[in-house]
């Protein structure tokens, strides 16, 4: 029996794009629907209720939301090919660890980058940012990946922001590239892997994309 | 084989009392190492340079830091008494429900606690809101792990009596027996079930200290509000 799979998501957000990336990696092939957040499909509210957000992945009818969970459980079934989490229990925890640091941190500091209005918030969120892109790079250390050899969790959870760089440059005024150059290398090997070139938005449009929010909001 | 197994904490943290059950359930001899956020020790910093926060498993000498982290490290590595079931499906449904616990439910309750006026009534909405999700989660079942406990009793475990204990402080209720039936008689049966009854911080204490933290942060906001 064939499986049905269908993702929930926006074109531009780095939690759905983890979600393409694992599907990628396994070669499975899905239905991907494109949500308009300004006016949710009935399937997204019905589908996750709790939060009503994106990525939502939809496994023969069953739902499963919270991005680092669906790429969880990509990996439990289809465990077969490409596993992303190593099998030592200390190594698991140590990718954990390290997805859930990209998650608490990445993307609330990058907002007051991009979103903020007030110059102090800016710049405070630009230390803070280098600061986390510095200790991961430092965690990837002379590894080709986060997970070794392999491309792995930590990987995945990190390398969709990188499609997002360009326009935290942009509105920081900044390069990461210059202050992190291992980190980019480690995102142009990523860029390599087909899993990640055809999951990856691109940052032009992204720019564009967050320009324009910006100017909805007035900021600019 | 000697397995040494460390547990830094302190007296009153809720993430660490899912660590402390989940080794008891387990029966796994550990030592606990006692923190004084205040004064963190030199190998608190070593152990957790990232976050410098507990809990802490330490394992024959090697880190894990984050609640959830040190919790499925510890089914994975000790398999008796399972705490997350084999299926996928059921393990993404049992993680949503901890991470909700974390992000959503623990914030909306804190809220109400914490808050004053027109601001707690708005966290008693949201923090409504978000515990019906957990009463329709928990309807028919005596634990959210089934029969047994399992990880999202742990995740959400400390709810049984922080809850009772902020309610006994602000004279407010959080979950009516009315309201949360089924919430309700989780958290007696979790609070009774004999390792987490033998494991709660004491209540005393808890009372004390949550007292001195709202009274703080009253005069801290009505100081600044002039």
């Amino acid at each position: 029996m064939a499986d049905e799979i269908a993702l929930l998501s926006t074109w531009p957000s780095m939690f759905g794009m983890r979600v393409r990336v694992a599907l990628a990696e396994k070669g499975l092939k899905y239905e991907y629907r494109e949500e308009d957040l300004r006016n949710k499909s009935p399937l997204l509210l019905l589908m996750n209720p709790v939060h009503k957000k994106i990525p939502v992945l939809i496994h023969n009818g069953k739902p499963i939301s919270e991005s680092m969970i669906i790429v969880e459980y990509i990996d439990e079934v289809w465990n077969h090919k490409s596993p992303l989490l190593p099998t030592d229990p200390f190594q698991r925890a140590q990718a954990r660890f390290w997805a859930d640091y990209v998650d608490k941190k990445l993307y609330d500091i990058g907002k007051k980058i991009i979103w903020s209005t007030k110059e102090e918030e800016q710049e405070t969120g630009k230390k803070e940012f280098l600061e986390c892109l510095k200790l991961l790079e430092g965690e990837l250390g002379d590894n080709p990946y986060f997970g070794g050899q392999n491309f792995g969790f930590v990987d995945v959870s990190l390398v969709t922001f990188s499609c997002w760089f360009h326009t935290f440059e942009s509105y920081g005024n900044f390069s990461i590239e210059t202050e992190c150059p291992k980190l980019v290398a480690w995102t142009k090997r990523c860029l390599e892997k087909e899993s990640v070139s055809s999951s990856l938005a691109d940052p032009h449009k992204i720019h564009d994309f967050a320009s324009g929010v910006r100017k909805r909001f007035a900021i600019e | 084989m000697g397995e040494e197994v460390k547990l830094f904490r302190t007296w009153s943290s809720s993430f660490a009392l899912r660590i402390v059950w989940a080794l008891k359930i387990k029966g796994i001899e550990y030592e606990t190492v006692f923190e004084d956020l205040s004064n963190k020790s030199p190998l608190l910093l070593q152990y957790n340079p990232v976050h410098k926060k507990v809990p802490i498993l330490v394992h024959n000498g090697k880190p894990i830091a984050e609640s959830f982290v040190i919790l499925e490290y510890i089914d994975e590595t000790w398999k008796q008494a399972p705490l997350l079931l084999e299926d996928p499906y059921e393990r993404a449904k049992a993680r949503f429900w901890a991470k909700f616990g974390d992000d959503k439910v623990l914030t909306s309750v804190w809220n109400v606690f914490i808050k004053q006026g027109k601001e707690q009534e708005e966290a008693l909405v949201a923090a409504t809101e978000n515990l019906k999700f957990l009463e329709e989660e928990m309807k028919g079942k005596k634990f959210f792990g089934g029969e047994r406990i399992g990880y999202v009793d742990l995740a959400l475990g400390f709810l049984a009596n922080l809850i009772s204990i902020f309610e006994e402080i602000i004279g407010l209720k959080i979950v009516d027996e009315e309201k949360f039936p089924s919430l309700y008689s989780w958290m007696q049966d979790f609070a009774e079930a004999p390792i987490i009854r033998d494991n709660w911080p004491p209540r005393d204490k808890m009372i004390v200290k949550f007292q001195a933290l709202l009274d703080a942060t009253i005069a801290s906001s009505s100081s600044s509000s002039k």
